[in-house]
């Protein structure tokens, strides 16, 4: 009863000194605020991040040969500095081949289910009569197709023939055939289309068509008419139209359901390096999955958040700092009636809770403004990003429950200090 | 008189400032005064004569160097904190000469205060402090805060907070100190009344000579110490 009686005294003194109020709770607003907003904009990018990764295969490891970290070299003044990615000196021995692949299989049959192969052919127009897409070329085994779950709506993936033989044949999209065949895709099955490649022209039959997703993840820009979408090729097909004999720089395994996918890239990885790059001067092996970039991705925004939160927590203390201070002022200009309420009957713990409330109100109140700017700017920030915004609930609760603390902390000193006036000595103040 | 329940028992009170220092101070010097249930009694003496820091000793605001005090039967000296606060809040009712009003809040609520202090229910509260308010015939104002009001309303207030928890005492120093004499009657008057009609004891201090004359008693200080004793009219002259 008399906390709602000190509440609105707290609230009806605060009114009375708006300024001073406001000044006051500046610094707990801005450290409140500065939270609430990062952590807006930390659990949204989190979120929709995470979700757009996930739907792109949890189960899939990426395989890919990286520079060796200790590659250096000695520049004529002997400076060593780290070398900078040298595609073009690639050889034979860095790549990753159908050889190794076979050894990585037969040493974990239980844990991979497929290879996914890629070929990048590049970007080029396909054109039937006189229509013509864009489109973006890639030979693929059959281990990609599965991994990536493609939904054939007509005709059929590569036959194993296909694959080993590198037939001209192609998969092409239901956009694709929105362009050419009038969004028909059984118009399109057998129908040869001519793609031009860096000014030269191929020809492939079309044999299957799959369904095209919009990923959440990729931030085009270019309108969906000219969307250049994926023209699959057998992966022998696009190999041999590469001249690439060598092998893969980067392949992804797709583990199989019940495999532990972080133990087992690194199980990989600790196994490739050993059998297979350990007499490799400039490369070795580094895997990843989605999985491990999301976590990773996670753990960054929380090193930032804790960044934040230790300069949030360093404002808040500075905040709280200053609320004590014009609690003792408050406290210094209010002894007469300190005084007032002890000569009528104010026990010490009357008066401490009065002062402990006036300041848990000022700090709440702060807390309250700071949350809600801290929502107006983090969601505004989240929509300038183009994500989907998130408001951190557990953020806001522990930020409210931490003004509450600030004001308990730095209202006990003064309100203790206004509970043990002597009463005469506070009547008696000018 | 003397069949009366003693009120307040002071025996041998000393009271010094600065104690220890090179600058040490005694104010009073061994003060014996006894109060009876309903007696009016007044304290008068030159300024600086130690009336004020006395009363702040009977109103259990301040203690004593030496001596012993019993109040209600109650013994003051050994009393700690909580419990004098439970005293000035039940027994004892304060009246200020710069009435000591709660600033921001209205009339009504500082006459609620002793009660909201002593554990009273809100409805309850509310209907004393309108009940007393009607008394000190304040009720027209009784929305107003201390800043809207005149000195004499004020007072009048004061009295009402004062009376508020019902104490068998009521304290007044220089009550009328800061008013006209007309005011000073009006407040004067009401002192009368409560004492007449509810039988509080009371204690005034004043510097007026004929508003002492109306008490039943009057105490003379002087330097520390009590010089005089004699009795009053105990009526006030109706105007
Ligand atoms: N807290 C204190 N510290 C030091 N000296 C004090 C203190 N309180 C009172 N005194 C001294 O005690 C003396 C008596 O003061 P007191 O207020 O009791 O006088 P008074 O009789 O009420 O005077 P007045 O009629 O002017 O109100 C004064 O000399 C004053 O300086
Ligand atoms: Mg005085």
């Amino acid at each position: 009863m008399l906390i709602f009686e000190n509440i609105s005294l707290a609230l009806s003194g605060l009114k009375s000194n708006k300024t001073r109020t406001l000044l006051t709770m500046l610094g707990i607003i801005i450290g409140i605020a500065s939270v609430i907003a990062v952590m807006t904009v930390g659990n949204s990018m989190k979120n929709s991040v995470t979700s757009s990764m996930e739907g792109m295969g949890v189960h899939n490891i990426t395989v890919g040969i990286k520079q060796k970290s200790s590659t250096r070299e000695t520049t004529e003044s002997g400076m060593t500095f780290r070398a900078g990615p040298r595609r073009q000196t690639l050889s034979k021995e860095d790549y990753i081949t159908d050889d190794m692949m076979e050894q990585i299989l037969s040493e974990y049959p239980n844990d991979i289910k497929a290879f996914s192969l890629t070929e990048s052919v590049g970007n080029g127009k396909a054109k039937y009569r006189n229509l013509s897409a864009n489109v973006t070329v890639t030979g693929v085994n059959d281990g990609y197709l599965t991994a990536n779950d493609l939904t054939i709506l007509s005709g059929r993936l590569f036959t194993e023939k296909d694959q080993k033989e590198g037939k001209k044949t192609a998969i092409v999209s239901d956009k694709f055939c929105e362009n050419i065949f009038d969004g028909n895709p059984d118009r399109a099955l057998g129908e040869q289309i001519t793609v031009v490649l860096n000014n030269k022209y191929y020809h492939y039959t079309v044999v299957g068509v799959y369904e095209y997703e919009e990923s959440a993840a990729s931030f085009d820009m270019s309108s969906s008419e000219d969307v250049a979408t994926q023209l699959y090729l057998p992966l022998k097909t696009a190999q041999e139209q590469n001249h690439n004999r060598n092998g893969f720089s980067q392949i992804t395994i797709v583990a199989s359901t019940e495999t532990d996918v972080t133990a087992f890239l690194e199980t990989v990885e600790t196994y490739m390096n050993r059998r297979f790059y350990g007499k490799n001067e400039n490369y070795e092996i580094s895997a990843f999955s989605m999985e491990s970039m999301v976590s990773s991705m996670t753990e960054m925004l929380s090193t930032i958040s804790i960044a934040i939160a230790i300069i949030a927590g360093i404002s808040l203390l500075v905040g709280g700092i200053g609320v004590m201070n014009i609690m003792l002022v408050s406290i210094t200009e209010r002894t007469r009636e300190i005084g007032t309420r002890k000569a009528l009957g104010a026990a010490n713990s009357s008066i401490r809770l009065q002062f402990i409330v006036e300041s848990v109100v000022i700090c709440l109140l702060g807390g309250v403004l700071g949350i809600l700017l801290g929502l107006a700017l983090g969601l505004f920030a989240v929509r300038v990003m183009g994500y989907e915004g998130s408001p951190s609930v557990s953020s806001i609760a522990v930020s409210a429950l931490f003004s509450t603390m600030i004001g308990v902390f730095f209202g006990y000193y003064p309100a203790n200090k206004a509970a043990k006036m002597n009463p005469i000595d506070a009547l008696r103040y000018e | 008189m003397e069949d009366r329940k003693l009120m307040i028992d002071l025996r041998g009170i000393v009271k010094r400032f600065y104690i220890g220092q090179p600058n040490e101070l005694e104010i009073l010097h061994g003060i014996d005064l006894k109060v009876c249930d309903g007696e009016f009694v007044s304290i008068v003496g030159a300024s600086g004569s130690g009336k004020s820091t006395l009363m702040n000793i009977i109103g259990a605001l301040d203690k004593p160097t030496e001596g012993d005090y019993t109040l209600d039967g109650v013994n003051i000296i050994e009393a700690r904190d909580r419990e004098l606060s439970g005293i000035r809040n039940r027994k004892i009712g304060f009246v200020f000469q710069t009435y000591n009003l709660i600033a921001r809040t209205c009339a009504l609520k500082n006459v609620e205060l002793p009660m909201l202090y002593r554990g009273m229910g809100r409805r309850e509260r509310s209907m004393r402090a309108k009940e007393l308010m009607k008394l000190v015939e304040m009720e027209e104002r009784m929305n107003h805060t201390p800043d809207e009001l005149s000195g004499g309303q004020k007072q009048r207030v004061a009295i009402a907070r004062a009376m508020a928890n019902d104490p068998a005492i009521i304290l007044a120093d220089e009550p009328t100190g800061a008013l006209d004499s007309k005011t000073g009657r009006k407040i004067m008057d009401l002192f009368h009344r409560l004492n007449e009609e509810q039988g509080k004891t009371i204690v005034l201090i004043t510097h007026s000579p004929e508003l002492a004359q109306e008490t039943q008693r009057i105490i003379t200080v002087s330097d520390g110490s009590i010089i005089g004793e004699r009795k009053g009219d105990g009526k006030h002259a109706d105007i």
